[in-house]
């Protein structure tokens, strides 16, 4: 029997702020995972610490809140043991990219097959507002004693840097566009990095979902304006086709650059993509030739309660 | 009585090949029949600091090293310094007589410190600051000096073989020195051909070199010198005897009992442990496809150990393995593996701390922050091998007890078992037991996780499997795994969890938990890798009459006071012998057990313990003329 969207919601109350950015993903996810059709005990969505932790349990499907900042180590951990789950680790701006960075960076060098959504709001939220990685500096949000000292990080550019093989942006308020996003981060061959803008109603007064939709530029000029745009349809093309250095450099550089739009105009869709660098699971293969036919969960340990590994010959080249 | 008790020891600086020159020798030993038990010491260093291993051999079954060297071969200034006041009357002193005028100001590898205690010793009997004037001291205390020029030894090899590249070979000078030992003691050379042979099996080339060299100093050493008041000719050699190498234990122990997941963050002494696993990570299995292990490096403990738990959670038996620092990293997660139930084991060869401490050096120094490791009460278990046997069977054991109790398990080696190779009885596969506790393989409709039960254990699922959805989070939570600030809920959560160290102790057994080699008068209490001095000390005083009972503690948290203090009701004088500063084993019985230990025998140098201060110390006490606290000081 097919899977319904209410399939993929579990009945715990969701206390986020009324008007919260992160109602937007948990949808957008639970429609990604309904319209992909995915068999909801062959899925786990990890999670790591704050308001965005708690997006595991909304969702119907095995479901692991993690700690701060090593969400991706937990989740790495779980799918390279058994490959044929379907991984989506989840976190905010603060944890994957403050306490967390170290293992975003060492999670694109090896390209595990799963996806990482980021819920980018600028601002630590669940500890009552402090500056997070993403904040620009000299910006102050509200709960803010002073303005902020610090530079921002550029999440689409580190990703790239650090070898993500799919990078993308989403907005939580384009919800079908978000989906759709989720949808090819799931599907692609490799570690997709999905950053997700999310306005936090409480405390980022500035990057505001009026602020976002352009409110402040309407009296500039003079009819609505929204700051997002999309890549899709302005002919971006995110997509290494070829094994080629100069084929690889050039979409590179380009996401690069693309990542460091902001202000006025903010652009969001794919940046990067490509599936001709080896997933890890294909690195491993090099290794342990029947790794995907029997990898670590699926592995018969024992016989009649007894060890069924047979270490002789190890221990014939250590006898004398 | 012990016939043949004799220790080796060669030096030189680290990246010389000392390691390997150790173990050609150990290898030639225990094929010749010998029981062996050695052990290196190594700076934190790559390359050209002074690296020593010491080969202790016998004929009959030993634990540990001796103060006394029999017979020590040097090929640099530095080890002749450091060494030659070990080297007992009527032992041997193979030297490079190129280094006669050697003084010590000349070697900048010698420290302060340790250049003014010889200095002041050299003073004190009128000696030159040179090679001279330290052997000079030797020979008056009746040690034989064999002088050899290396160098010229490599010369007329390259003459006689015609190949005048061996002529700079001085990475051969271990080889050499390995040589002219075997010859002093005239071991039939055929053992030590085979085993260069196999050694080096698969570079023929460099096989042959190496064989060429043996040969010539061997048959040097035996023309040259008169006869060595030591000589070896060989015992019956005990069929399935191992020559393993500390980590080796652990290493197939986690293979045997099904540890296919072992992520790592590089680490003295516990990465060996890890690359001996993937070099070996394609596994053989009775009546099926091949097993592997994934071993993954990662960019930090905190890393290994998140992804050793989400391993774990898709029902593998996952491991990591670290030493302090790196352990100090993973205990937030420790906690999560706790509160989630998740069955881990963390493998932790200690080393001396605190911080980076004597990063190369031995020290039993985390049994207290292993036991309190993380925060909040949860239930874990810590559980330290004695030997580097004990700890293959131990590994089977670790995981069964992380299964069965659905805790995370801390293995507590150390570098002293990690740099340690001994003979010993070839492991025995049939011996590990499988038992995965209350792991499901089917899941009916209806599952919760943390459910309530009579023994406070509930079924596990796994990632994975139909109908077996769950919820874990490092929040408290409800039966189901989600978050839950309930007041009742939470107290009964926590009670369920910690109600498991009672069943730990009710399911462990007796000598699973400590094991008794005795109760007298005077009785040691001690843990990990001091065992195998203590039980040769205990030997030697037996010998004179004096005996003194032994407790080995293995389960060393939750702590097995009602079996301890049975065993310990008639012992009257309380003895804790460990490797660490502050007597932490001590503390922890006072702290269980209530009665308090009447003497300390500790090491905190970096050096493992030797069954020669045991001996001394043990002496003492029971002479009445110890301190409370006596600090054991042997090793360079």
């Amino acid at each position: 029997m097919a899977l319904k969207l209410s399939d993929y919601k579990t009945q715990v109350h969701n206390d986020w702020c009324p008007g919260c950015g992160d109602f937007g993903i948990v949808n957008a996810i639970q429609m990604a995972l309904a319209e992909m059709g995915v068999q909801r005990d062959k899925t786990v969505i990890f999670s790591g610490i704050g308001c965005s932790g708690k997006t595991s349990h909304f969702i119907n499907t095995y479901g692991v809140h993690t700690l701060h900042g090593r969400v991706l180590t937990f989740a790495q951990g779980a799918k390279i043991a058994n490959p044929e789950m379907t991984v989506v680790a989840v976190g905010g701006d603060g944890d994957g990219l403050g306490i967390g960075a170290g293992h975003f960076v060492a999670a694109g060098r090896r390209n595990v097959n799963m996806t990482y959504i980021i819920f980018d709001n600028g601002v630590y939220g669940l500890t009552k507002g402090q500056a997070s990685p993403t904040l620009k500096l000299g910006e102050q949000t509200k709960s803010l004693p002073s303005p902020n000292t610090n530079y921002n990080v550029n999440p689409i550019g580190l990703a790239v840097a650090s070898g993500f093989t799919f990078v993308a942006r989403g907005y939580s308020y384009d919800v079908r566009h978000l989906k759709d996003l989720i949808v090819q981060a799931v599907k692609h061959k490799g570690l997709s990095f999905l950053d997700v803008l999310q306005p936090c109603p409480t405390y980022n007064d500035l990057n505001t979902r009026d602020w976002y939709a352009g409110v402040d530029l309407v009296e500039e000029a003079q009819k609505r304006h929204s700051r997002i745009y999309k890549l899709e349809e302005k002919g971006y093309e995110p997509v290494v086709h070829y094994a080629d250095e100069a084929e690889i450099n050039e979409k590179l550089t380009q996401s690069l650059i693309k990542s460091l739009e902001w202000g006025n105009k903010i652009p969001i869709g794919v940046f990067y993509k490509n599936e001709i660098i080896s997933p890890y699971n294909e690195r491993l293969l090099d290794k342990i030739p029947n790794y995907l036919e029997n990898p670590p969960a699926k592995q018969n340990i024992s016989k009649n309660g007894h060890s069924n590994t047979d270490i002789s010959k190890i221990l014939d080249s250590l006898e004398v | 009585m012990s016939l043949v008790d004799f220790t080796w020891l060669i030096g030189g600086p680290q990246g010389s090949g000392v390691e390997s020159g150790a173990n050609i020798f150990s290898r030639v030993c225990a094929e010749m029949g010998y029981q062996v038990f050695g052990k290196r010491e190594f700076y934190s260093n790559i390359k050209g600091e002074h690296s020593y291993f010491t080969v202790r051999i016998s004929d009959q079954k030993i634990h540990s090293n001796v103060n006394d060297v029999t017979l020590m071969a040097s090929f640099d200034a530095e080890t002749i310094f450091r060494h030659f006041d070990e080297v007992i009357s009527g032992g041997g002193i193979i030297y490079d007589s190129d280094l006669d005028e050697t003084k010590t100001d000349d070697v900048h590898t010698l420290d302060a410190p340790f250049k003014e205690r010889l200095h002041k010793d050299l003073e004190s009997k009128h000696k030159p600051f040179t090679i001279a004037g330290v052997l000079e001291i030797a020979k008056e205390k009746g040690v034989s000096l064999f002088p050899v020029s290396f160098k010229s030894i490599l010369s007329s090899l390259a003459e006689e073989t015609e190949n005048p590249r061996l002529k700079g070979l001085v990475r051969m000078f271990n080889v050499i020195g390995v040589s002219l030992s075997l010859g002093l003691v005239k071991m039939p050379p055929d053992s030590l051909q085979k085993t260069i042979g196999s050694i080096f099996s698969k570079k023929p080339e460099i096989a042959e070199i190496n064989q060429q060299a043996a040969n010539y100093s061997y048959n040097y050493a035996t023309a040259k010198f008169e006869s060595f008041n030591h000589l070896l000719s060989g015992t019956e050699k005990e069929l399935g005897t191992l020559l393993v190498q500390g980590f080796q234990g652990t290493a197939l122990g986690k293979m045997a009992c099904g540890c296919r997941f072992q992520p790592y963050y590089p680490i003295t002494p516990a990465s060996d442990e890890s690359v001996f696993l993937e070099s070996n990570e394609i596994l053989e299995i009775i009546d099926d496809r091949p097993g592997s292990t994934a071993v993954i490096q990662t960019e930090d403990e905190i890393c290994a150990m998140g992804m050793t738990i989400g391993a774990a959670l898709t029902g593998t038996r996952s491991a990591t393995c670290t030493s302090g620092p790196g352990f100090a990293l993973m205990t937030e997660a420790l906690g999560w593996a706790g509160i989630n139930e998740v069955p881990i084991v963390v493998t932790n060869y200690q080393r001396s701390g605190p911080s980076t401490g004597l990063p190369t050096r031995h020290g039993q120094d985390d049994l207290l922050f292993s036991v309190y490791a993380g925060h909040g009460d949860f239930p874990k278990i810590v559980y330290a091998s004695g030997d580097i046997e004990e700890s293959f069977y131990d590994t089977g054991n670790c995981f069964n007890y992380a299964d069965t109790f659905q805790v995370p398990v801390i293995h507590l080696m150390d570098k002293f078992l990690a740099s340690s190779v001994i003979t010993c009885k070839r492991f025995d596969t049939k011996k590990i037991s499988i038992d995965r506790g209350k792991l499901l393989e089917k899941v009916d409709d209806g599952y919760r996780r943390f459910e309530f039960t009579d023994d406070g254990i509930s079924p596990r699922s796994r990632l994975g499997i139909d109908n077996g959805i769950f919820w874990n989070t490092g929040d408290e939570s409800d039966e189901t795994g989600h978050i839950s600030e309930d007041p009742v809920l939470r107290a009964n959560m926590m009670d369920k969890r910690m109600s498991r160290l009672d069943l730990i102790l009710k399911k462990i057994s007796d000598t699973e938990q400590a094991i008794s080699f005795g109760i007298e008068d005077y009785t040691i209490i001690s843990w990990g890798s001091a065992k195998g001095p203590i039980i040769d000390a205990l030997e030697m005083l037996k010998k004179e009459g004096i005996s003194i009972g032994f407790i080995q503690l293995k389960l060393l948290h939750p702590f097995p006071s009602n079996y301890v203090s049975s065993l310990l009701k008639d012992a009257k004088t309380i003895i804790d012998i460990e490797a660490n500063q502050s007597g932490q084993l001590g503390k922890l019985f006072k702290q269980n057990i209530g009665r308090d230990v009447d003497y300390f025998i500790l090491k905190y140098t970096g050096r493992a313990m030797t069954s020669t201060e045991i001996y001394d110390s043990l002496k003492k006490v029971i002479q009445n003329k110890a301190n409370k606290r006596e600090v054991l000081m042997h090793g360079a």
